[in-house]
C-alpha cells in the first residue's frame, strides 16, 4: 500500500494513500464531490467539470476526479467560487437539455435532476432556441434520446471498457457532439442494458420499461436473477403485483451493477399470459382445470397406492428451484415415499472436483477470487455467453489488477482480446494445451482455474493433478448451467449422493434411466422439461409435472400443479461457486404455488410427516444437516452471499461423465424459461446482426438454423 | 511562393531562403548552409544540444510560449520506450499563417529541426501533422521527405553516423481542437480528436504512450539557424527571455498585410505603420488582436507595446501564435466578438460541458446583439458567462473562446449598448423585444 498523506477538505484533515484521486478521498471521509463523467471502475473523463474544486495555491479550480491527494494539501469543496462553477455548469448543461422531466422515464431518480435540485439556479438566463434532434431507437431494449444526454461517455466506458463490446461511440463535434452506434443505426452488443442503467439522465431508456411507470409507484425488491448460475442481485421494480422493470443501480450482490440481458429484461416470463394458473389433471385424455384439492387428493392418493404396493417411483428435480424446494423434494421422495430414483439433469462435474481436491492443495475457488486472482485459465467455455458475470469480473480484474488471462477454448471467445495467450483446441485436448503455458502459470504464483461440462470425470482428476504440478496456489470453479444447479448437486438431488454429498445406500436410477425405464409406476417432475427431447418409456406411469407453463412435459401429464417462479418465492439459491443468497418474493400469480408448498401440501394429503413446509423451517434444517451450509444468518438476511463449502474429504460414489451436459445456452437463450420471456425472443428475432463473437454469426440465424 | 513583398525591417533568420529559386528543393537548401546545423549536432552530446537550445530564449511558437528546450529536458532519455517527433502543423489559430509559408518555402529547414531534436532526446521516428486543409502541403512536405531520404538525410544510418530516423507526414481531418497537443496526439493514433488529460504531458506520455517532443513548425524551423549561428546570436535578436525573431503574420486593414520576421519585441504600432504600410485608406486604428482570435483585442491607445511574451501578458492579452490582426474605426465590433465566437462554437470539440454549451450560448446570444434583438441584460450575459467558461473547461479552447469576448464586452461596451439602443429606438421601445423563433 502506498504511503498515506494527510490533506485537509473542508477543514477536516483526512488521510488517504498517496496518488488516491481527491473525489475518492473525499468520499472515503464524507465529502461528496458532485460529479457525472467520474464513475469508479472506469476510465477518467474530466469531462463534466461538476466535481471542480478549490484547491490552496493552484491558480485555477481543479477536477477533483483526476486530481491524487499529496502531502499537506488544502482543498475545498463548498466555497463561493466552488458553488458558483457548479452553478454556471448547470446552467450550461440545461441550455440544450428539453427539461421534459414530467414525461421522462428517469425523473425521480434522475442525477441531473438531483445535482439540480442541489446545486441549480432556480431560473434560466437561457433564452435562446434548443438543439433538438429526434429520439431513435438502437434495438429492441435501447432507446436513445440526444437532447437529454449530457455527454458523460459513461455508457461509451462501460460498453467498450466493462464489458468489452465497444458498441457505443461518439459522433460530430461541439454542440452537436453524439452518442451512436458503432455500427450505423443500430446497436450489435450484448444487448445488456448496462448504457441504459449507468446513464444518469434519461437519454437512454429500457424499450422494456419506458413510459410504464414512474420510479417511486414501485417498490424495488431484490432478489436474485434466475437465469444462469452466476447468481447475480436483480432489483425488481414491482408495481401492483407486476415486475415492471429489473436492474441493480443500489449496486447490492455479488455483481454491483452488472446485469445481462437475462437479468435485466428476462423477466417478463413471469407475466406471460401463458402462465398457468390452476392445477390441471388430465379427464378423458383432456387436461381439464381443476381444484387445488381435486388435484391434490389424486396425486396423493395415487401416490399412497402406489407406495403400498411397492411400485417404482421416479422424480426429476429442478436446477431452478430453491435449496429448500430441492431438500425437502428428495426427503418427502427418499424418506415419504421410499422412492431413490431422483435426479436432476447435471451440468457440471462438482462432485468429482470436490473429491478430487480432497488432500490436494487446490481448493475451490471463491466469486471474489475472480476481480482478485493474479492469473485465470479459462478451459473450454465462452464466459461472455454462458457465464457473463464471471465474464464481466475477470475482465474488471485485468483492467484494475492486470489479471494474466490463458483462454483454450474451441472457438473464439472475446477474452481473447486482452488474453496473456489462447489456443483453439476441441474438447479433450484441453490439458495437453496447457504444457507450453506450464512457466508462465507458475510465475503468476496463483491461479483460478474456471472450467466448462465438456471437461469430466477423468478429465477433471488430470486437470486437478496439473494444477498441483505447478506448485502454486490453485483454485477451481466447474461451471455448471442454471440458478441453482450448485444447489440441487449440494442437496442430494441425485441419485447417488445424499444432501452434503453423503453417498446413498441404495442408489437409484438416474434422470435418463427414469425416462428409459418402462416399468416406472410414477414419474414426478418438478421444474423440468425432459419431454422436450425424450419420450419416457414407462406408458403407463402416472406423470405428475409442477411447472409455470405448459411445456411438452407439462402436456403429457395426468396431473399439472402451477408453480411460482423464483421471482414470487422465498428461499435460498447457491451461484456457481458456491455462494448461498436469499430471493425474495416479488410478485404473485393468482393460483399458483411454491415448489415447497406443492411438495408439503402433498406430503400433509398423504399424512406423512415432512416436516414444516415454509422456507424458513426447510432452511434452518439443511443449515443443521447439510454440511457447509451452516452460513451466518445474518450475511444472507442482509442480502448478502455466504460462502458454502461442500464435504471436505472423498465424496465416495463415482458419478458417470456422460450424465453431466451443459445445455449450451447462449446470452439470449435461458432453457424452456426463456421462451417464454418476450423480451429474449424478440432479441433473438432481432433482423440486425448481434453480436456474437464465438461463431462470428449472428444470433438469430444460428437459432433458426439449430431449429 | 510568397504573398507579399519583404519588408526593410525584417530580420531574416528562419524565412532567409524565402524567395531564392526553387527555395523549397533540397540542392537549394544543401547549397545555403543546409544540414549543416544537423552536422554540427551529430558531433554535440544530447545535453549540449538541449543546452544551446535553452540558451537561445527560443519559446514555442504555437501559441503558449514554453521555453523550448526545458521542453526537451522533460523528456525521459532513460526511457525503455521509443521516443517520438511530433511537428504540429495544424496551423488554425484564425490570424494566423506563417507555418504553411515555413513548409511551402523551406521545409528541410523543419526537417533538419526535426532530426536536431530527435539527437536531443534519441527519437527514432517522427510525424508532421499537418491540417487537412493544407492539401498541398502534403505533397510539398512528401516531395521534402523524399528528397531528404534519398540524400540519406532520414532513414537508417544517417550519413553514416549510425542514426536512424523516419519521419511521415500525417494529416488532420480539419478540427481546430487538433492543434492542441494532447488532441493532435488522439487524432495522430487514430482516434476521435478530444483532449487527454494531464499530466501526463507529452514529454513523458505522448504518442503511443511513449516520451514525445511536440513543438509548432516554426519552433522546430527556429533550432537550425541557432545551433547554426550560436544561440548567444539567436538569442540577441530578441529581447531577454524572449530569443530570437518571430514570423507575424500581419492581416486586416493595414496597406501592406503580409508575414513578416521581426524580431521579438518589435514594437506594435512601428509594426503596423511602419512593416503594414499604416493603416489602410489612412482609417484610425480601433483596435489589434495580437496572436490569433484566442487573444484578448487591444485597444488603439495599448498598442504602444513590444511584441513579446512577457509584454503582452503585462498588457494582459498574449503573443500566441504571431495573428496580429489590426481594425480600424469601421470596425464593427459586435460583429467581429460574433465572427470569433461563431468559430469556436463551430469547432468546440464537445468534450466538455463548458466549452461546448457556452460556446454554442455565446454564439446565439451575440447574433441576438448584433441583429438588434438583444438587450442591456445581454450584454451583462455575455460577460458573464465568458467568465463562467473561462478556466473551467478540459482544455485551453474553452479559454480561447472566453477571453477574446470578455475583452470585446470590456473595452467596447459602448458598441454594443448603441446597438442595444438603436435597435430600440428604432423600435420605438426601450423594453426588449419578444424573441423571434426563426433562426
Amino acid at each position: 500500500m502506498a504511503d498515506l498523506v494527510t490533506l485537509t477538505v473542508d477543514g477536516k484533515q483526512i488521510q488517504a494513500p498517496a496518488g488516491t484521486l481527491l473525489i475518492d478521498a473525499a468520499k472515503r471521509a464524507g465529502i461528496e464531490i458532485p460529479a457525472f463523467c467520474y464513475y469508479e471502475g472506469y476510465s477518467l473523463q474530466a469531462a463534466c467539470r461538476m466535481c471542480l474544486v478549490e484547491v490552496e495555491k493552484a491558480p485555477k479550480l481543479l477536477a477533483g476526479c483526476t486530481l491524487p491527494v499529496a502531502e499537506g494539501m488544502v482543498v475545498y469543496t463548498e466555497s463561493p467560487a466552488v458553488v458558483a462553477a457548479r452553478k454556471t455548469t448547470l446552467e450550461f448543461l440545461l441550455t440544450n437539455h428539453p427539461l421534459d422531466c414530467p414525461v421522462c422515464d428517469k425523473g425521480g431518480e434522475c442525477e441531473l435532476q438531483d445535482m439540480v435540485f442541489r446545486y441549480g439556479a432556480g431560473e434560466s438566463r437561457f433564452t435562446e432556441v434548443k438543439h433538438h434532434v429526434d429520439e431513435k431507437q438502437w434495438s429492441p431494449f435501447v432507446y436513445f434520446d440526444a437532447p437529454r444526454c449530457i455527454l458523460c461517455y459513461r455508457c461509451v466506458r462501460v460498453c467498450a471498457e466493462g464489458m468489452g463490446v465497444g458498441a457505443l461511440g461518439v459522433v460530430n463535434r461541439g454542440v452537436i457532439s453524439e452518442i451512436a452506434p458503432s455500427h450505423g443505426d443500430h446497436l450489435e452488443c450484448d444487448e445488456c442494458g448496462m448504457c441504459i442503467d449507468i446513464c444518469p439522465v434519461g437519454a437512454l431508456t429500457s424499450g422494456a420499461y419506458r413510459y410504464k411507470t414512474r420510479p417511486w409507484e414501485m417498490n424495488h425488491v431484490g432478489t436474485i436473477c434466475t437465469h444462469c448460475s452466476n447468481g447475480c442481485k436483480t432489483t425488481l421494480g414491482v408495481r401492483n403485483g407486476e415486475i415492471i422493470r429489473a436492474n441493480n443501480r443500489d449496486r447490492s450482490g455479488i455483481n454491483g451493477e452488472f446485469l445481462c440481458v437475462k437479468g435485466r429484461f428476462g423477466f417478463d416470463f413471469n407475466d406471460n399470459p401463458e402462465r398457468l394458473t390452476s392445477p390441471m389433471m388430465r379427464v378423458d385424455g383432456k387436461l381439464e382445470p381443476v381444484s387445488w384439492s381435486t388435484a391434490l387428493t389424486a396425486v396423493a392418493t395415487r401416490f399412497a397406492e402406489v407406495k403400498q404396493r411397492g411400485g417404482a417411483f421416479g422424480v426429476i428435480g429442478s436446477n431452478h428451484t430453491t435449496n429448500e424446494e430441492n431438500y425437502y423434494l428428495q426427503k418427502f421422495a427418499r424418506q415419504g415415499l421410499g422412492a431413490n430414483n431422483i435426479d436432476h439433469f447435471r451440468t457440471g462435474d462438482v462432485a468429482t472436483l470436490v473429491d478430487a481436491l480432497s488432500g490436494s492443495s487446490g481448493t475451490l475457488a471463491r466469486f471474489d477470487d475472480f476481480y482478485t486472482a493474479k492469473a485465470a485459465l479459462v478451459l473450454g467455455v465462452d464466459l461472455a455467453q454462458q457465464q457473463p458475470l464471471l465474464a464481466f469480473k475477470l475482465r474488471e480484474n485485468w483492467r484494475h489488477h492486470g489479471l494474466k488471462l490463458f483462454a483454450v477454448t474451441p472457438g473464439p471467445v472475446r477474452e481473447d482480446k486482452y488474453a496473456t495467450a489462447f489456443t483453439r483446441v476441441e474438447a479433450g485436448q484441453q490439458l495437453a494445451a496447457l504444457e507450453p503455458w506450464r512457466d508462465q502459470l507458475k510465475a503468476a504464483g496463483e491461479l483460478l482455474i474456471v472450467y466448462g461440462a465438456s471437461i469430466k470425470g477423468k478429465a477433471v482428476r488430470d486437470l486437478v493433478a496439473f494444477g498441483a504440478s505447478l506448485g502454486i496456489p490453485v483454485k477451481y470453479v466447474p461451471l455448471v448451467d442454471f440458478s441453482n444447479s450448485r444447489g440441487a448437486i449440494d442437496m442430494g438431488l441425485v441419485p447417488e449422493l445424499l444432501p452434503g454429498f453423503k453417498p446413498s445406500d441404495q442408489p437409484g436410477l438416474t434422470a435418463p434411466e427414469m425416462l428409459a425405464a418402462a416399468n416406472l409406476d410414477v414419474l414426478w417432475i418438478v421444474g423440468a422439461n425432459p419431454f422436450e427431447r425424450t419420450q419416457p418409456a414407462a406408458q403407463n406411469a402416472f406423470i405428475v409435472v409442477h411447472d409455470l407453463f405448459l411445456t411438452e412435459t407439462a402436456q403429457r401429464a395426468d396431473v399439472v400443479f402451477p408453480a411460482s417462479s423464483a421471482y414470487e418465492k422465498n428461499g435460498t439459491v447457491t451461484n456457481v461457486t458456491g455462494e448461498l443468497q436469499k430471493l425474495k418474493a416479488a410478485a404473485k400469480t393468482m393460483g399458483a404455488k411454491s415448489d415447497l408448498e406443492i411438495v408439503g401440501l402433498i406430503s400433509k394429503e398423504m399424512g406423512i410427516k415432512t416436516g414444516i413446509w415454509t422456507p424458513d423451517a426447510v432452511f434452518d434444517e439443511i443449515r443443521k444437516t447439510v454440511h457447509g451450509y451452516n452460513v451466518p444468518l445474518p450475511i444472507i438476511a442482509t442480502g448478502g452471499a455466504a460462502q458454502t463449502a461442500p464435504v471436505n474429504g472423498r465424496v465416495k460414489v463415482e458419478a458417470n461423465p456422460a450424465l453431466i451436459q451443459s445445455a449450451g445456452d447462449t446470452l439470449y437463450t435461458s432453457g424452456s424459461l426463456g421462451r417464454y420471456s418476450k423480451a429474449l425472443t424478440s432479441v433473438l428475432e432481432y433482423p440486425g446482426q448481434l453480436y456474437h463473437p464465438a461463431r462470428g454469426t449472428p444470433v438469430a440465424e444460428e437459432a433458426e438454423a439449430s431449429r | 511562393m510568397l504573398y507579399n513583398e519583404p519588408s526593410p525591417l525584417e530580420v531574416r533568420v528562419l524565412t532567409r531562403r524565402f524567395g531564392l529559386p526553387n527555395s523549397a528543393h533540397i540542392d537549394t537548401y544543401l547549397g545555403t548552409d543546409g544540414y549543416k546545423a544537423f552536422a554540427k549536432a551529430l558531433d554535440m552530446t544530447q545535453e549540449q544540444i538541449i543546452e544551446e537550445v535553452k540558451a537561445s530564449g527560443l519559446r514555442g511558437r504555437g501559441g503558449a510560449g514554453f521555453p523550448t528546450g526545458m521542453k526537451w529536458g522533460f523528456v525521459p532519455r532513460q526511457s525503455p520506450k521509443p521516443k517520438y517527433i511530433v511537428v504540429n502543423a495544424d496551423e488554425s489559430e484564425p490570424g494566423t499563417c506563417k507555418d504553411r509559408l515555413l513548409i511551402e518555402n523551406d521545409p528541410h529547414q523543419l526537417i533538419e529541426g526535426v532530426l536536431i531534436a530527435a539527437l536531443a532526446v534519441g527519437a527514432t521516428r517522427g510525424w508532421i501533422y499537418i491540417r487537412g486543409e493544407y492539401r498541398y502541403l502534403i505533397d510539398i512536405m512528401d516531395k521534402a521527405l523524399a528528397e531528404a531520404y534519398a540524400r540519406g538525410y532520414l532513414g537508417q544510418n544517417i550519413l553514416g553516423r549510425g542514426f536512424h530516423f523516419d519521419l511521415y507526414t500525417h494529416t488532420g481531418a480539419g478540427a481546430y481542437e487538433c492543434g492542441e497537443e494532447s488532441a493532435l496526439l488522439e487524432s495522430l493514433e487514430g482516434k476521435r480528436g478530444v483532449p487527454r488529460i494531464r499530466p501526463p504531458f507529452p514529454a513523458v506520455s505522448g504518442a503511443f504512450q511513449s516520451p514525445t517532443i511536440l513543438n509548432n513548425v516554426e519552433t522546430f524551423c527556429a533550432v537550425p539557424p541557432i545551433l547554426l549561428d550560436g544561440a548567444a546570436k539567436f538569442a540577441a535578436y530578441g529581447t531577454p527571455k524572449n530569443g530570437g525573431t518571430r514570423l507575424f503574420c500581419l492581416s486586416g486593414h493595414v496597406n501592406k498585410p503580409g508575414v513578416y520576421e521581426l524580431p521579438m519585441g518589435f514594437n506594435l504600432l512601428r509594426m503596423i505603420n511602419e512593416v503594414g504600410g499604416g493603416m489602410r485608406g489612412g482609417k484610425k486604428l480601433k483596435a489589434v488582436i495580437p496572436g490569433g482570435s484566442s487573444c484578448p483585442v487591444l485597444k488603439a491607445e495599448e498598442c504602444d507595446l513590444p511584441m513579446d511574451f512577457d509584454s503582452l501578458m503585462k498588457a494582459k492579452s498574449m503573443l500566441g501564435s504571431g495573428g496580429v490582426v489590426v481594425m480600424d474605426e469601421t470596425t464593427d465590433m459586435v460583429k467581429a466578438a460574433l465572427r470569433i465566437m461563431k468559430f469556436y462554437a463551430h469547432e468546440s470539440c464537445g468534450w466538455c460541458i463548458p466549452c461546448r454549451e457556452g460556446t454554442t450560448w455565446l454564439k446565439k446570444l451575440l447574433s441576438r446583439l448584433d441583429e438588434g434583438r438583444g438587450t442591456r441584460a445581454d450584454i451583462d450575459l455575455v460577460g458573464d458567462l465568458s467568465k463562467n467558461m473561462l478556466g473551467r473547461t478540459f482544455c485551453p479552447l474553452g479559454d480561447a473562446a472566453a477571453m477574446p469576448t470578455i475583452s470585446f464586452v470590456e473595452k467596447f461596451r459602448d458598441e454594443f449598448e448603441a446597438k442595444v439602443a438603436r435597435y430600440a429606438a428604432a423600435a420605438g421601445s426601450a423594453e426588449p423585444r419578444l424573441i423571434s423563433l426563426a433562426q
